[in-house]
This record gives C-alpha cells, structure tokens and sequence, in this order.
C-alpha cells in the first residue's frame, strides 16, 4: 500500500433497534487523504461516519458490532473514553450550528473544556490561527465578539471548522458539509478541504458526486448499508468494477 | 383547466367574509376581557385607595411630668408604661369644657384610636426634651370616624343602628370646624402588621411573610425542578420507569392546592415537628405544589433547544454535563424563567395550603425570618375580608392593591431576567 491507513473498519455491522443500518463494512481510510463516501440517501453513510466518533452513542437503541480502529487502536473498546475521542475526531454537520455565542467563544470552547490553554495570550492564539485556517480570520478579526450566529451560511461552516480545528484532532468528519451552502461558499469550503489535507484526515460524506470527484482521493461507495466498491477516486469515476457504481455515478439511479 | 370566473369569485368574497367575522368576534372578545380588568382594578382602587389615609385631630397636650416620668429618670421602659390615654384624654376634654358627665366623656374619648396613645408614648420617647411642655400633637381617630369623614359613615340611619352617637357627631363636627381634623397619608399601613383595629392594621407582616415564604419556595423548587427536568431530558434512560415519572409530574401539577396542604400539615408539622405557621414550612409545602409546573415548563425548554447544539457541543468533546451546563441551560433559560414566575405568581396568591399549616393565625409582628410566625398576603385579605368592622372593607382592597402590586413586580423582574438571558452572547 502507498499509503499509511488511519482508520479501519472490519465487519462493522450497526442496528437502529431491529433495524440493520450498516452491513459488514470493511473499509481502510488512508492518512493525511480526503476519504468520500457516496451513495444514495439512506445508504448509511452517515452512519458510518457518525460511528468513527461515537455520536451514535447518544441514538438510543444504537448497537454496533465488528472492529473499527482509529490508528490500530479499537475505537468500540470499553476503556475508551469517548470524551477523548472525539477531541481527537473533530466532526462538521450539514447544518452549520455555530454555538450562540461570540465568534471567539465558539473557537475557544473546545482549547478551553480540554485544558489546550493555559493563558489568555495562549487561547487567542489559538483562536486566531484556527480561524485564519478555517479561512475565516480575514472576514471576522474586526468583529471577533460579535454573534457567531450573525455571520452568512459560508462563514458559520467555515467557523464550525475553526471549532473542530481548533482542538487539533487527528481526523475531521465532515457529513455533507456543502448541502446547505451556495455555490460560492461551496467552492471556499472545497478549497480549504484541499489544504486541510496537509495536516488532517478526512472524511466527507456527499451527496454530490463532482463535490467528491474533486475534492477526494479516496471514494467509497455505499449502497443500502452496504460498501459496494472502495478505491481510488479516479477509478471509482472513470472505471467502476461494480455495475451499481456505474449505475449510479452516471446517474441511473440514486 | 378551470376558469377562476364567477363562482370562484363569490367563494372568495365568502372567504373574506369569514375572515373579516373572526377579526371582530377576536377583537370583541380582547375588548370584553379588557373591560372586565378595568372593572376589576377599579373597584379595587375605589375601595382599596381609601385605606392608605388617616384621619387625625389635632390636640395641644400637656407632657405632663408627673404623669410621664414622676421620678424623673427619664427610663424609656417606665416612660413607656405612662397613662398617655390620660393626656391625651385631658386634651380633647379641653377642646369641649361644657363636656361634664362621665358618660359623655367616655364617648368623646372613644373617638380617638386605641393607636393614639402608642403614638403619643413613642413621640414622648423620640423627643424626651419635651416633657413639661404643651405641644401640638395629631392624634389618630379611630375608623369609625375615618368612615363618617368619608361621607361612609350613614349619618342617615337612626342613632341606634349606628356605631356613632349624636353626641359623638356633634363632637366630630365640632373639631372639624375648628380645622383640627387632618387627612394625611397613612405611612403605618405599610409599616405595621396586623391589627384588631382597622385603623392601625397594616399589610407590612403579610408582605413579609409573603416574602420569606416565596423565598422558601424559590429557594427550594427551582433548583429541584431544573434539575429534574434535566435529568430527565437528558441523562435519564427513557422507560417504563421514567414515562411513570413523567405521568405523575403531570398529574401532581393538577392536585389541588389544599391536598397539598394536607400533606405539609402530616409530613412537616405531624412527622417533622416544625413549627406552626412558619413562612418556612410554608415555602416547603408551595414548593412542593410549585415543583410539577417547575419541570414541566423547564423540560419543555430544555427540549426546544435544537439539537445541532448538542451535537456540536458533544463533538468537539464536551462531556453530557458540560454541555448541559454550557449550552443547553442557557438557551433553555429564557423558558425555565417563564415557568417559574408562573409557578411562583401562582404560589404568591396561594391561599388554602398556607391554612392548612397555621399560616391563618392573627400575628401582629412583623417576622423577621423564615421561621417566625407569620401570615401571607392572601391569607390576611381573606382573614380581614371576613372581619366584623367595615373599616376592613377598605384594608381588604388594599391589601389587594399590595398582592397585584408584588405581582406586578414579579412578573417585570421575569422579563428584565428573560431579556438579559436572551441577549447573553
């Protein structure tokens, strides 16, 4: 393999109640890459995702089973903390939900909850070289204690990033990050992906399949709980093995 | 396709129609119940303004040393004990020296309030100075010439079905003439607790146990009740155990207010041995009352808080409490506050659980803390609403004036508190 693998998943099966959602996913997500996960609405790759850092904890009735290992180490064993996972799994939702408060606030709650600063001087450190990541520092560092909640669509995604950054995780989760942006925005979003990339993993679940063509260098995709095909984002989109992702990348179905 | 011709036309006049109807039965209906507020506040007003007035005659009185003070020592506790009465009688026998019989004097003196003296015993104190000297002193007159002065006191009616006699209107009228009869504010209303004479009765002890008591039950039920609420929101396992919970908190918030009285009388007073009418163990028992619509309101709240923001919280790895107490109570405070001054409104006017627990004894001391005896505002305007003396009439309307006015305040403080949680960036 060319790459180091950050995640992986063997036989990972998850139920709603009675419900099977997921259905023996075997996945490597692959370091310091962006991994997309495509497929149609209700495939389960949302769940997938939402399994890496465990937010699927707090869905009652939720019950994962298989192995799924975040660098070699289970993410499901019982001396995990789930606390400390996710400091190291940040997460960004399709809505942008930026907390009520101070565009400050929101990025110094995770570096303050989790001890990253032991001064002032140090957490607005932080704050400003989260925000200048995320691509947000230019537009807001006049008006850094105005309501997160005031800024466009664009701007409070690109402020929920800082936030996930902001803790300096591993992995960020991305689950449909552009679905509720314009064009614009999207493009700013896609661009900043590009460049996390350097120093983060990620994985973005999208709806849009030029979205994952072009900002992914790994392709999943999932189709009724099931990976149909995993590979190299050019394969999977030039020359698909399975007839399903044939199907649905040229629009078919889905 | 249809045409939108002449029946559709018709149909949208019809709809209009109905529209235009609703407005006024709405507005009618605002306007009814608007009439009804102004007719209730101002027959309260009407009865109650009088109350906060005094009638006092002015008097030169001798500070008699003898009386007050015969050995000279000028000790407040002996002074204290001194026939002011007497003085005071002496004044206003001057006022009338045709006036000989002692029957007739006893009538003249009647018209003086027993709360004249006391008065008159406190000036004395304030100014010791002044004893061996004549001075001017207003002294208060009792409520029946209160009324009569009002133009309440049915001088029509027959002299033996009234409380004043001839004699004692002539009287009255001749001091009036005279210009010594004053009206003034009367400050002990609002200083003083609870009286036999209507007169010197005042609201001051009912507000204070009023307070101490609410006291209790904010004290007791908001943090009880917020705290339920968010464990039952948030932390609680949903089953079969928690939907019972949820059922009876529902219910209790339907009981009625004496059951609960009930309950504090056999728990706090019967088993715990606490004491009678202690505005403590009265803020236990409208607490406990006050609890079911506590979390209610503040699990409402709680639930209306989106969950994007738990997400967000629990993602970047704000353990459940954190992010309970960072975010979701926050936003959820505007709501829980709502709540709470609702429930607390309710217990401020709560009448029948305080009955129940001895809070209806007739207390003249004003407590000065949550487990001195003491009675609550609602529960003095109903024990003066049933007193024999129609100067009550009066108190009773203005102690209604005091509770409306407390609400008042409460519910301002609530939206002042509302406002600033809302805007807390």
């Amino acid at each position: 393999m060319r790459f180091l693998t950050k995640i992986t998943s063997r036989g990972v099966n998850v139920f709603y109640a009675e419900k099977q959602a997921l259905f023996d996913v075997n996945l490597d997500i692959p370091k310091n890459q962006v991994t997309a996960l495509i497929g149609p609405s209700g495939c389960g790759k949302s769940t997938f995702l939402r399994c890496i850092n465990r937010m699927n904890d707090v869905i009652v009735g939720c019950r994962v089973e298989g192995k799924l290992t975040l660098d070699g180490a289970d993410i499901y064993a019982d001396d995990v903390d789930v606390v400390a996972l996710r400091a190291r799994v940040g997460m960004v939702f399709q809505k942008p939900n930026p907390f009520p408060k101070s565009i400050y606030e929101n990025v110094a709650y995770g570096p303050r909850i989790h001890g990253l600063a032991s001064t002032r001087a140090d957490l607005d450190e932080i704050v400003i070289r989260s925000l200048e990541r995320a691509g947000l520092f230019g537009e807001v560092k006049d008006r850094l204690h105005d309501a997160g909640t005031s800024l466009s669509g664009g701007q409070q995604q690109r402020l929920c990033i800082a936030r996930a950054i902001a803790v300096s995780p591993d992995l960020i989760l991305m689950d449909e990050p552009c679905s509720a942006l314009d064009p614009i925005a999207t493009a700013r979003i896609e661009e900043l992906i590009a460049e996390l990339r350097e120093s983060f993993t990620i994985v973005i679940v999208t709806h849009s399949m030029q979205q994952a063509a072009r900002v992914s260098q790994t392709t999943a995709f999932f189709h009724l709980g099931h990976v149909v095909e995993c590979g190299d984002t050019a394969q999977i989109f030039t020359d698909p093995h399975e007839k399903r992702t044939r199907d649905y990348i040229t629009g078919r179905f889905g | 396709m249809s045409e939108f011709g002449a029946a559709q036309h018709a149909l949208l006049r019809k709809r209009y129609a109905s529209e235009k109807r609703f407005r006024r039965v709405g507005g009618a209906a605002v306007l009814t119940a608007l009439a009804a507020l102004a007719l209730l506040l101002g027959s309260v007003l009407w009865r109650g303004v009088p109350a906060f007035f005094e009638q006092r005659v002015r008097l030169e009185v001798l500070l008699d040393e003898a009386v007050i003070d015969p050995d000279g020592l000028r000790d407040p506790i002996s002074m204290a004990e001194a026939n002011y009465a007497g003085l005071l009688k002496d004044a206003l026998a001057a006022q009338f020296p045709e006036v000989s019989g002692r029957s007739e004097k006893r009538a003249l003196v009647a018209l003086l309030s027993a709360g004249a003296a006391y008065d008159l015993s406190d000036y004395v104190r304030a100014n010791p100075s002044q004893i061996g000297q004549t001075i001017s002193f207003e002294a208060l007159l009792s409520d029946e010439v209160d009324l009569l002065l009002r133009g309440a006191g049915g001088r029509e009616v027959a002299e033996g079905t009234r409380r004043l006699s001839d004699a004692q209107l002539g009287f009255i009228d001749a001091l009036a003439e005279r210009g010594l009869v004053r009206h003034a504010f009367a400050v002990r209303m609002l200083q003083t607790g609870d009286s036999r004479e209507p007169e010197l009765a005042g609201v001051l002890g009912a507000s204070a146990g009023s307070f101490w008591t609410l006291l209790t039950t904010l004290a007791l039920s908001f943090p009880l009740g917020v705290a339920a609420a968010i464990y039952l929101e948030e932390l609680a396992p949903k089953n079969r155990w928690t939907d019972l919970i949820e059922v009876n908190i529902n219910n209790l918030a339907a009981v009625p207010s004496i059951v609960f009285g009930l309950l504090g009388l056999a728990i706090f007073l019967g088993f715990f041995g606490l004491p009678r009418s202690a505005p403590f163990v009265g803020g236990m028992v409208l607490a406990l009352m006050m609890l079911p619509t506590v979390i209610i309101a503040s699990r409402a709240a709680v639930r209306a808080v989106p969950p994007s923001i738990r997400e967000a919280a629990l993602a970047i790895g704000a353990s459940q409490l954190q992010t309970v107490f960072h975010h979701v109570l926050p936003l959820a405070m505007p709501g829980i506050l709502t709540g709470t001054i609702i429930g607390m409104a309710r217990a401020l006017g709560e009448t029948a659980p305080l009955l129940m627990i001895g809070m209806v004894a007739f207390i003249v001391d004003v407590p000065s803390g949550p487990l001195e005896p003491a009675t609550a505002l609602p529960v003095q305007i109903y024990l003066w609403a049933e007193s024999a003396e129609r100067a009550f009439v009066a108190r009773t309307s203005a102690a209604i004036l005091v509770l409306l006015a407390f609400l008042v305040l409460m519910n301002l403080t609530a939206v002042l508190l509302r406002n600033r949680f809302e805007r807390r960036w």
